[in-house]
């Protein structure tokens, strides 16, 4: 086991590495002089010359990874073109209420999902199924941008009892972590109901009918715990979802967190922002996944070690 | 007389063939086929829309600005006095058009390399499976943020950005099913016979790999949309003016409190087509792939 834990925390070190060069080149793939882009239409050559020198545009290019990298490990980001703050400070006002956001989303989706998909499984074919899994089918289908905007149109301008943005209460958390956490939980329920469906058609399900235990004890006693594995993971595994999600949801509340910071920055052509946000989400989700990895062996001894 | 009439159902059955009987399983599941009765709608309104719309879906009307639903205009009008339910099917065109044409771009990409890497396997296929592994360390919908970020806005670098991200997907599950494929008889028996290796892979491991493709093919198209229109209510995809449904709910943030049909149609426009598209995929997928269901 812990033979496997090292081998895989080592794995991810090149694709780390690999990951973090693509990002680098994320500011030379743009096409035209990046420099020129961001200085604007009406800019001197001076000027340009200015924003080159500051973003290191003039230097040769193993120079500039080197140097990128070098001040990555020393948590220093670069500064933002337009504010000229420091990206690590801009980033760290904003990361804190993101990943408030993304753990409330995962938490109520994770329950109500498993919930319903508990119930459709008991009730497979029957009615109380056919509307859990219309639930999730629609849930994942749901553009949660507009899922966003109805909510903000019935409960803030029409009931006028939830704040339509901002976060200075707990109420500014909960339309956007319903937006976010929808497609989430249909994915769960989902899930659940196939996970939980298969192992009760296990033998030991089976010999627990034969021993007359009753419906509700077998599938809490015995059947949910082991379908709840694969469960765990799915919803680990949709933390790349909640990334993607949180941009956009971000967005329609003007929550202030990573995702509205990410799409700002690329609207106002603030590319050490962006390129400092891109790879923070990216290395998030990847030890998101790995993580996700590691607790699935941990959950699940079937799983071999080699 | 009961032998006979078992010998003439099976020569019914034969005769059938795997296209009627897939269309007889297929009309027996009814969501399926509901679902795939409105893309078809939705896919005849994508071509013939424009010319059965009742208002010109770009022209402005200043002095119907902002209407709510009423029996001229059934779903209201705009700020600039535009016929909503006229926009919203002149829309159906691009927001298929995108969806469909970025996931046969990504599906025939993918597909060929995931025959490519499976078939010859060894270094060509620990490569191709290392790019995918690099390509799957992002989060769908960030790589193609990242992707128009780099090429700028627009309706063409969405469909590359989502057909981008689509490439891997395919790649591995084609791969999968080549990887099986490749060990079967009559694979053997081709190569016995002296087959070239393009033979091998389009003409009988290719046909294999279709039923998989189809049925992740329909769900990819909604997730498509999807991304397609969150892009695009970023600001990041159509241009604002244009009648994507994503712009249109885009453009609808200002007037929230005002105009709640400028919010509910376009949302609802994208919610149907892809509600019916993951349908018609989870009906698809308990015909085509019946291993996976339940």
């Amino acid at each position: 086991m812990k033979k496997y834990i090292v081998k895989r925390i080592l794995g991810i070190i090149p694709l780390l590495f690999v990951v973090s060069f693509l990002i680098f080149l994320f500011i030379h793939l743009v096409p035209g002089d990046p420099a020129r882009l961001i200085a604007g239409k009406d800019a001197d050559l001076q000027q340009i010359n200015a924003i080159k020198h500051q973003l290191h545009l003039d230097e040769p290019l193993y120079k500039q990874y080197i140097d990128y990298m070098n001040n990555l490990f020393h948590g220093n980001l670069g500064e933002s073109i337009k504010s000229k703050v420091p990206v690590s400070e801009l980033i760290g006002e904003r990361i804190v209420p993101s990943l408030e956001l993304s753990l409330l989303s995962i938490a109520w989706a994770m329950v109500i999902g498993v919930l319903i998909g508990i119930i459709s499984a008991i009730f497979k074919n029957r009615w109380p199924d056919n509307i859990g899994m219309i639930t999730a089918v629609s849930g994942i289908s749901l553009p949660n941008f507009w899922l966003g905007l109805v909510m903000i149109q019935i409960f803030s301008v029409k009931l006028g009892l939830l704040p339509t943005g901002g976060i200075e209460t707990w109420k500014g958390y909960l339309m956007p972590s319903i937006a976010l956490g929808a497609g989430i939980m249909a994915m769960i329920a989902r899930f659940t109901r196939s996970s939980l469906v298969q192992t009760l058609k296990e033998d030991f399900i089976r010999t627990g009918r034969s021993r007359g235990y009753s419906g509700l004890t077998i599938v809490f006693g015995h059947a949910l715990r082991s379908s709840l594995i694969p469960v765990v993971t799915v919803a680990g595994l949709q933390f790349g979802f909640l990334l993607g999600g949180s941009i956009v949801v971000e967005t329609v509340f003007s929550f202030p967190g990573m995702g509205r910071l990410l799409i700002n920055s690329i609207q106002m052509r603030d590319y050490p922002v962006v390129q400092a946000e891109l790879m923070l989400f990216s290395f998030e989700f990847i030890l998101v996944n790995l993580i996700v990895d590691l607790l699935y062996g941990f959950l699940n001894p079937k799983i071999r070690y080699d | 007389m009961s032998e006979t009439m078992t010998v003439s159902k099976q020569q019914i059955a034969s005769k059938r063939g795997t296209l009627s009987t897939f269309w007889h399983d297929f009309r027996q599941r009814k969501v399926a086929f509901i679902s795939f009765l409105f893309f078809v709608l939705l896919v005849i309104l994508a071509v013939i829309g424009p010319y059965i719309v009742p208002f010109n879906p770009q022209t402005p009307d200043y002095n119907h600005v902002l209407q709510g639903m009423s029996q001229k205009h059934w779903a209201g009008t705009d700020e600039y006095g535009r016929d909503v339910l006229s926009r919203l099917i002149a829309g159906t065109r691009i927001s298929l058009g995108i969806g469909i044409s970025s996931v046969l771009i990504g599906a025939m990409a993918g597909t060929i390399l995931g025959l490519v890497s499976g078939y010859f396997g060894k270094w060509v296929d620990k490569t191709i499976m290392r790019i995918c592994d690099v390509l799957f360390a992002f989060p769908d919908i960030l790589l193609a943020i990242g992707i128009v970020a780099i090429l700028g806005p627009g309706l063409k670098n969405v469909i590359f950005a989502v057909a981008f991200f689509s490439v891997p997907s395919f790649a591995r599950m084609v791969r999968g099913k080549t990887l099986e494929v490749k060990e079967m008889l009559f694979i053997e028996a081709e190569k016995s016979i002296g087959a070239k290796t393009n033979r091998i892979i389009f003409r009988h491991i290719f046909p294999e790999t279709i039923p998989i493709i189809i049925v992740y093919l329909t769900m990819q198209v909604g997730t498509a949309i999807l991304a397609a229109a969150s892009l695009s209510f970023l600001g990041l995809g159509a241009s604002p003016s244009s009648p994507d449904w994503g712009a249109m709910l885009s453009m609808s943030r200002d007037y929230i409190g005002t105009a709640f049909n400028l919010v509910f149609f376009p949302g609802l426009a994208i919610f149907l087509t892809v509600l019916s598209l993951n349908n018609l995929g989870d009906g698809l997928r308990d015909i085509l792939d019946p291993k996976i269901k339940d």
